[in-house]
């Protein structure tokens, strides 16, 4: 449990002038689950994006199991993390079989056909993400929490160690939204994946997450708990507003409510 | 099932175009010409030195730019991206002009594919470089800026036919409709060979563009080194647009067409995909040229006159269909 699967030091990003991401520094254990929050524009997105290695223009460190993510060819680093973006396109014109299938791309090299290991393990993925029932379907003909189920799948046939994901609830009702939460959980439990996972919803985060963090104009103003960030001024620091709390009736976790509109 | 019977049409319609269109022509090839090898007869003259030669040229052309489409499409995620958008064609064809006005005397062989090669890369580094200029460029600047190189290179080229004489400014003005007229077989080889690489190439990158297809973040994601990708497809579609422009001038709106068409046929998976556009690609240009030789016999068209008559309002169909599904360009 020890094990670093993340370690960030003073990781700084900037748009032309415009600062990103500011000397931020953090490490994630393997096997935890680690939510990520903050107002819009903190710098969130584009934290995931520096690890996914999407943005590699990035100053200061990323190590990816004690190694620098420079240093991995993309596709040995596949094997290790992958990267769940918010939504999927909506026009993707494969199967949902296909799609799931290319997620085994980097354990194939260039010219080596799919073996019956391979099928196996997609089909594995799909009956436990609940996608193999419409496994035949163009992905361009699901709906928003289909497709979001289709991405979690995929990213569990690459066999990855280390989940990014982006927001995987946000747009989705809230069956899905459950569903997509129990399914990472599993998946964190069952194969001790890590998740590293962004999200505006702090109940859905202090109900799931063993670590928080909390980013503010593209610096860390908050690392510790559910227990611990759930607490009137820290949440005022972070997001520039009030809260009310109330208890949650089965574990008794504190909540936050929404605001009653004047 | 559905599917197999596409490929199964590619293929046989690839097959029925290389062996009928020979024979097509204002003059008749009787059959017993065929086995005279030593081109006693007319005939035979005919048919082996210039119908066989014409129709691989054109078979060649047709699979090499329906290739680059295929690709390209991928890369960029845009139903729009081909060679002739993106302003490659238009920097092959600048290179070859240079080539015809300046360089043609020199004993450079095969001078005319060197020169469009140099035009194909500038002008895919000119693209790729107005992208790169401001951070998180987008497809749409892309194609935006193809445009513009495009036309930057057709003033240049009018500003070479303006200074030329008229001899040449007429070959240029040949050159450039797109043709496929060609004597003998060493510019089919020629072709061949570019060809079969550049096709090979992407061939190999299947798996690469099927992600790259759905977005450039999941085919990180899943491992696909983006960035090498598009140097390779870049370098071998510069090859082979190269190679058509150098021979058979800028040939528009193939690379538009044939993969649209096969993906209707036989899906998206760049696998079957690709050897399908090569295939029909190949067999659509050949067939649009024994048109443009047959129409109006004993006279001929230019092929490239009869592929941009189609191409035309295929591309303001795409234009339409696509504003339908998606935003923005």
């Amino acid at each position: 449990m020890n094990e670093k699967a993340i370690e960030i030091e003073d990781l700084s990003f900037a748009i032309l002038s415009k600062r990103i991401l500011q000397d931020v520094s953090f490490s994630v254990s393997a096997g935890q689950k680690f939510f990520i929050v903050g107002p819009n524009g903190a710098g969130k997105t584009t934290l995931l994006r520096c690890l996914s290695r999407i943005i590699t223009d990035y100053h200061g460190s990323i190590k990816v199991k004690d190694k620098n993510l420079k240093t991995y060819s993309q596709k040995k680093l596949a094997k290790i993390l992958t990267y769940v973006p918010q939504a999927l396109p909506a026009d993707i014109p494969f199967t949902v079989h296909q799609f799931v299938l290319m997620a085994r791309y980097p354990h194939l090299s260039p010219f080596s056909v799919i073996s019956p290991q391979d099928q196996e393990i997609v089909s594995g993925a799909m009956e436990m993400t609940q996608t193999a029932c419409f496994a035949d379907r163009i992905i361009a003909t699901l709906s928003g929490g289909e497709r979001q189920q289709v991405s979690i799948a995929a990213a569990f046939a690459q066999q990855a160690e280390i989940f990014l994901l982006d927001e995987p609830a946000a747009y989705l009702d809230y069956k899905h939204q459950r569903d997509i939460h129990n399914l990472l959980a599993k998946i964190n439990k069952t194969y001790d994946t890590t998740i590293i996972c962004v999200t505006h919803d702090l109940n859905s985060a202090v109900l799931n997450a063993d670590t928080i963090i909390a980013l503010k104009e593209g610096k860390i103003v908050f690392e510790g708990t559910a227990e611990k960030i759930m607490n009137e001024e820290i949440l005022e620091q972070i997001y520039s507003k009030k809260f009310n709390f109330v208890q949650h009736p089965l574990t008794g976790q504190k909540i936050i409510v929404p605001d009653i509109i004047e | 099932m559905k599917k197999s019977i596409a490929h199964i049409f590619i293929i046989l319609f690839a097959v029925l175009v290389l062996l009928l269109t020979p024979f097509a022509g204002s003059i008749k090839i009787p059959l017993s010409a065929l086995k005279d090898f030593e081109l006693t007869t007319t005939g035979a003259q005919i048919f082996y030195s210039l119908r066989l030669p014409r129709v691989f040229t054109a078979f060649l052309a047709g699979a090499a730019l329906a290739c680059c489409g295929v690709a390209l499409q991928a890369m960029f995620r845009n139903p729009l991206a081909t060679p002739f958008t993106l302003g490659i064609s238009g920097g092959a064809a600048f290179g070859a002009a240079i080539y015809v006005i300046f360089a043609a005397s020199l004993p450079i062989p095969y001078g005319s594919v060197w020169f469009s090669f140099a035009g194909s890369l500038a002008a895919v580094l000119l693209v790729y470089g107005l992208t790169r200029i401001k951070k998180g460029f987008s497809v749409g600047t892309m194609l935006l800026a193809g445009i513009a190189v495009n036309f930057f290179f057709s003033s240049l080229i009018l500003f070479l036919q303006y200074i030329s004489d008229f001899t040449q400014s007429f070959r240029i003005i040949h050159w450039l409709m797109g043709s496929v007229d060609v004597t003998g077989y060493s510019t089919p080889l020629t072709m061949l060979v570019l060809t079969v690489a550049g096709i090979a190439i992407i061939a190999a990158q299947s798996a690469n563009l099927n992600l790259m297809s759905i977005s450039d973040e999941i085919a990180i994601a899943r491992g696909v080194d983006v960035k090498n990708t598009r140097k390779i497809v870049f370098f071998a579609t510069s090859i082979m647009v190269a190679a058509v422009v150098a021979f058979c001038g800028p040939i528009g709106f193939v690379g538009l067409m044939a993969p649209h068409i096969c993906r209707l046929l036989v899906g998206p998976d760049h696998k079957i995909l690709t050897p399908a556009s090569v295939l029909f690609g190949g067999a659509f240009l050949t067939l649009c040229d024994t048109v443009a030789r047959t129409l109006i016999a004993p006279a001929e068209m230019p092929v490239g006159v009869i592929t941009a008559l189609l191409g035309g309002p295929f591309f303001i169909w795409l234009l339409l269909k696509n504003t339908d599904s998606k935003s923005g360009m």
